[in-house]
């Protein structure tokens, strides 16, 4: 599903390396995770797979279903399958939540020729998808993200999750800022979600959220590179000997 | 005291081409408003109330030549119920007007005025004006009220079921429009007016509008798609104990625009809200200018402006709440911004507070910015392409001033004609 050879990224503006060399295959129908400490490049992994400003890929190599996705706009990454749930949603002033996502699910699905939903299709599927993540009609209607606690701007993610049906779905650090309830909510958005045909890469510091979203495979990365990969008993370890433990076993 | 030559030149070459209207019991108001502009002047670029807008082109003798436009659009308005009022080039054209009767309202012609003697509209016409030139002058406008060669006097008695819609036609590139409505809405009674169209090449337009105790008016006009007509428009209103006014402006393109709106809250728990939107590309300059006087008890004004421009279009905004003694419990709130789609474009902003009572809340703001870059990534990370991003997050600026138009047919209107402004750029 998602091959990542050897990938250096470098920031744009600054003369700084973020990952050194990062290899990680992530199969259909797999849940892999990735932990790590602060800094170690986790966030910017997620960014620069799904094509944001700012980072400058100088080795290596990412392919989604053998399509080489770095040299894609971030329209054309979300069309070919990839979607990333942001640690922190953005907030757009003026444009309703439910207008956003009709025009995301027929942006993509008019982008792989398909037909668009009609607008009553979409109702009939969005309300039903809203329900089971405990998304009201008045979180539909309002502005994107605006206003929204921090659990609702979560649940707003896995919401468009559901909706774009993508291939592959980063979640970067879903887990902050949730509580337990609202952690448990979204982990079972997420798990409801998991499928043969989709692949998951869930980044996040603490094992507690690996609890709800059961990995297959668990990766350590610190200072841009995966240093430790294993099933889910390595997301314990970290959760009882914390990085340093791991990072000094490794080095 | 004696005008600048060079202003006085200028006065007189305008007033030159210009001829008093055969006007019996306007006559004296005309003559009044015509020593107003002898007095003053006409604008000219010293003045600090142009500092931003050159006002060359509004004050020169002749219009300066204003292709027509050939829209591509349906007319604005035309989808739902209203009474159609039509101008060309500034003349009131019977033909292609609805009958001017209608329930809850009558309409008459300024030139009418007269020999039906309508003792209200006599009251009103250049009333407001003259009001309105003390603190700040606008000569334009008193120009207006002497040379004004049409318009209509509207009194609104009831509910009226639906708008009164004035289409302003441009057909000859050269038009030089001056017209003057006056608008009463008496105690209780209630209106919605729209305004469409550029009007003619060089459009000069004043409305007087006086708002009774606990009447309300709304007005939502669009000035045209025409790129190189010129308009200088001014609004006085006066509004009446728990009246409402509520005003709403699309200019999309125009070479150059004035816009200024002049509003007294005269009685007890009024309410005034006076919105723009904008949509510039290239040659266009674009100025509101609005003066609230707040001078009651509990009042409320809101002042909202969003202008888009690209290109090097120019925007400017002078804004000013004036609340005075005694004026206490006022709520006042005044936003400008703009969103500059490239490094080209220019806004230019004046927000002012002059406040003479202890007890009020009165909030100003004004940003110039381009478009959140974070919101366009999280719009294209969901596959929603480049250009359709852009103009999401445009219409998603522009939504606070839109929000301001009570109708949600008549906003959705609006909103179509921003949509395809876009569309047509990207």
């Amino acid at each position: 599903m998602l091959e990542i050879k050897n990938l250096h990224v470098k920031l744009e503006d600054e003369d700084k390396q973020i990952l050194n060399g990062v290899d990680l295959t992530v199969e259909a129908g797999k849940v892999h995770a990735i932990m790590g400490p602060n800094g170690s490049g986790k966030s910017t992994l997620s960014y620069v797979l799904s094509g944001r400003d700012g980072y400058e890929v100088t080795e290596g190599s990412a392919e989604l279903e053998g399509e080489d996705i770095l040299e894609m706009e971030p329209e054309e990454r979300a069309a070919a399958g990839m979607f990333l749930a942001f640690q922190y949603p953005v907030e757009i002033p003026g444009v309703g939540n439910m207008t956003f996502l009709r025009t995301a699910v027929n942006a993509q699905r008019k982008a792989r020729g398909e037909e668009e939903l009609s607008a009553s299709d979409f109702l009939k599927i969005i309300r039903a998808k809203a329900k089971t993540l405990k998304i009201d009609a008045d979180m539909l209607k309002r502005p994107v993200n605006v206003g929204f606690s921090g659990g609702e701007k979560k649940r707003n993610e896995i919401l468009q999750m559901a909706m774009l049906e993508p291939k592959l779905c980063i979640l970067d650090e879903t887990d902050s800022g949730l509580d337990v309830d609202a952690m448990k909510l979204v982990a079972e958005g997420v798990n409801a979600l998991r499928d043969e045909g989709r692949g998951f890469l869930v980044i996040t510091h603490y094992q507690r959220l690996l609890d709800h979203i059961k990995p297959d495979v668990v990766h350590i990365l610190a200072n841009g590179r995966i240093v430790k990969t294993g099933g889910p008993e390595l997301a314990l370890e970290v959760e009882n000997n914390g990085y340093a433990g791991i990072l000094a076993e490794e080095a | 005291m004696a005008l600048p030559e060079v202003k006085q030149s200028a006065t007189e070459a305008r007033l030159s081409a210009l001829s008093l209207p055969e006007s019996g019991c306007l006559k004296s108001a005309r003559e009044a408003a015509l020593s107003r502009v002898q007095t003053m002047g006409l604008p000219s670029r010293r003045d600090e109330y142009w500092k931003y807008t050159k006002p060359d082109t509004l004050v020169q003798a002749s219009a300066p030549k204003a292709a027509v436009f050939d829209a591509d659009e349906a007319p604005m308005f035309s989808a739902f119920e209203r009474l159609n009022i039509v101008f060309v080039d500034g003349v009131f054209d019977a033909e292609a007007s609805d009958d001017l009767s209608l329930e809850g309202v009558t309409i008459d012609r300024i030139e009418d005025i007269c020999c039906k003697d309508i003792h209200w509209a006599k009251d009103l016409y250049g009333v407001l004006e003259a009001r309105g030139q003390t603190p700040v002058e606008r000569p334009l406008a008193a120009l207006n009220t002497a040379f004004a060669s049409d318009g209509v006097a509207i009194r609104v008695t009831g509910k009226v079921s639906k708008p009164i819609n004035f289409t302003y036609v441009h057909s000859d590139e050269n038009s030089d429009a001056i017209l003057h409505h006056v608008i009463r809405v008496e105690t209780g009674a209630e209106v919605t007016i729209l305004e469409n169209g550029p009007a003619a090449s060089r459009f000069n337009k004043c409305m007087e509008i006086d708002v009774a105790d606990g009447g309300k008016l709304h007005l939502v006009r669009a000035q045209g798609r025409d790129h190189e007509r010129r308009a200088a428009t001014h609004l006085f209103a006066r509004l009446g104990n728990e009246s409402v006014f509520k005003s709403f402006t699309l200019t999309v393109n125009g070479v150059l625009t004035r816009n200024e709106a002049v509003i007294e809250l005269t009685g007890d728990d009024a309410v005034a809200h006076i919105a723009g939107a904008c949509v510039g590309d290239g040659d266009f300059h674009h100025d509101d200018t609005v003066f609230i006087t707040h001078d009651a008890v509990n009042c409320e004004s809101r002042q909202v402006f969003k202008k888009v421009l690209r290109n090097g279009a120019t925007g400017v905004f002078q804004g000013k709440i004036l609340v005075k003694e005694g004026a206490q419990k006022t709520d006042g709130y005044q936003i400008s911004q703009s969103l500059l789609l490239d490094e080209d474009s220019q806004f230019l902003a004046k927000p002012e507070l002059e406040i003479y009572a202890d007890d009020v809340a009165c909030s100003h703001g004004s940003t110039s910015g381009a478009i959140d870059e974070e919101g366009l990534f999280y719009l294209r990370s969901r596959g929603v392409p480049h250009a359709e991003a852009t103009d999401l997050m445009t219409l998603a600026f522009l939504a606070e001033a839109v929000d301001e138009i009570e109708d949600a047919d008549i906003a959705a209107d609006i909103v179509s004609r921003l949509e395809g402004w876009l569309a047509r750029r990207r």
